[in-house]
């Protein structure tokens, strides 16, 4: 019974979907933070704008290839 | 057209072109003929984007710029009776793209394996080999240009290629290197800027169309990674181990705790270097090529449409995360190197 649930590929393919989706919630949360808090400290701070926005953009970047690992382990599982 | 350019050999350019020529008749390189027929055979089979996907991220011992456009690469191999054999990758293809026999080797999954079982080893120039002789050649034009500009520009305003890569070595020295290692930085600048490049390149390279996933390749970045872990470790000086072993301004009992998680510090931090950089790039292709695979699912021209104004701009960020992670792999490993020869205090 339960071997038959875990070959089942369909239910492989299903969780690839649901886990991609809860990447993409969780990297929209992470990047929508750094985002907002860098916002913030520009309208703050107007003249250490250029620093905040490259130290942004490499927290992005390291956020976003945490959903990146999400997109990879989803892609593997989709191929069976 | 060789003997021609034997003939004008004057230029030292020229030599260069005469060596890509030689080394292209070498790789035999071969535009595939009556492919109407494959095509045919093809469109039979139901479209699958994961195989597609697959094809592009893998590494192979062909390389296939589009649809035709083949370059059989070289295969070598050591086996102890018979020695080095060298041979095009085309002997192990029939025209229809299908794995034959020859010499006793047949390809199983893109690996060279002899058909009696014999275990071979293989030195081949696969397509993320070639790639990265292509980079490493690219590199080397680029910066032996910028030196040489350099050395005549001293004191002058930069000139021509020097102009744009002087601004971007200098901020990377300054700016990344610098702060990160402190105290006696020059003897990591030479190793830190080539790593920065390299990647940068790599990443920049595998993102043209009919390009190898050079960067995106885990052995590649795992021996990036090994790099760094070497450097690391090597610099590493006593008040490092120290740390490590035997962890100062703590109570006794805590200090066999620390022990094993600093000891899986050290190999975790160049792991998830490896990690990061290989996903980050394979990620990258994987989104930009299903998304042109949704043209072929759907096959309608509005989903083309959508899909291709899509993939600009992500192909625009993926130009921007390249950049970025060559310089997140260089800022950790000039922290992680920074971290190893830090002084007591």
């Amino acid at each position: 019974m339960l071997l038959s649930i875990l070959l089942d590929m369909s239910l492989a393919i299903m969780g690839a979907g649901i886990g991609a989706g809860l990447v993409a919630i969780g990297a929209g949360i992470g990047i929508g933070r750094i985002g907002g808090s860098a916002m913030e400290a520009m309208a703050r701070q107007p003249e250490a704008a250029g620093k905040i926005q490259t130290a942004m953009l490499i927290i992005a970047a390291l956020v976003e290839v945490i959903a990146l690992f999400g997109v990879v382990v989803n892609f593997m599982i989709s191929l069976g | 057209m060789n003997s021609r350019i034997l003939k004008n050999n004057h230029l030292k350019v020229r030599s260069i072109f005469l060596a890509i020529a030689l080394g292209l008749l070498f790789f035999n390189f071969s535009f595939a003929q009556s492919e109407s027929t494959v095509e045919q055979a093809e469109e039979a089979e139901a479209f699958n984007p994961g195989d597609m996907i697959m094809h592009h991220i893998l590494d192979s011992h062909v390389w296939e710029f589009w649809e035709g456009a083949t370059l059989h690469l070289p295969i070598i191999v050591y086996s102890k009776e018979r020695g080095l054999e060298i041979f095009s990758s085309a002997n192990l293809y029939d025209e229809h793209h299908n794995p034959v026999e020859y010499k006793g080797y047949t390809l199983e999954h893109e690996h060279i394996v002899r058909t009696d079982g014999v275990h071979v080893y293989d030195f081949s120039i696969t397509k993320n080999v070639a790639a990265l002789f292509l980079n490493s050649l690219v590199m080397l034009l680029v910066f032996i240009a910028v030196a040489r500009g350099f050395k005549k520009n001293a004191g002058k305003a930069p000139k021509g290629i020097q102009s744009f890569f002087e601004p971007i070595i200098i901020y990377i020295r300054d700016e990344v290197i610098k702060p990160n290692i402190g105290h006696g930085y020059e003897k990591y600048v030479p190793y830190l800027l080539s790593l920065f490049f390299f990647i940068w390149f790599g990443n920049l390279f595998g993102l043209m169309p009919g390009a190898a996933n050079l960067t995106g390749n885990i052995a590649v970045t795992a021996t990036l990674a090994f790099f760094t872990f070497v450097i690391t470790n090597v610099s590493g000086n006593a008040n490092y181990w120290k740390h490590i072993f035997w962890t100062p301004g703590v109570p006794l009992p805590i200090r066999f705790i620390i022990l094993p998680v600093e000891l899986i510090g050290v190999i975790t931090k160049p792991i998830s270097l490896m990690i990061r950089l290989f996903v980050a790039i394979s990620a990258g292709h994987i989104v930009i090529l299903s998304l042109i695979a949704m043209a072929f699912i759907f096959q309608s021209y509005a989903v083309g449409i959508g899909s291709s104004i899509i993939l600009v701009f992500i192909n625009l960020i993926e130009i921007l995360v390249a950049t970025i992670q060559a310089y997140v792999f260089t800022i950790f490993t000039s922290v992680y190197i920074g971290l190893a020869t830090e002084e007591a205090h």
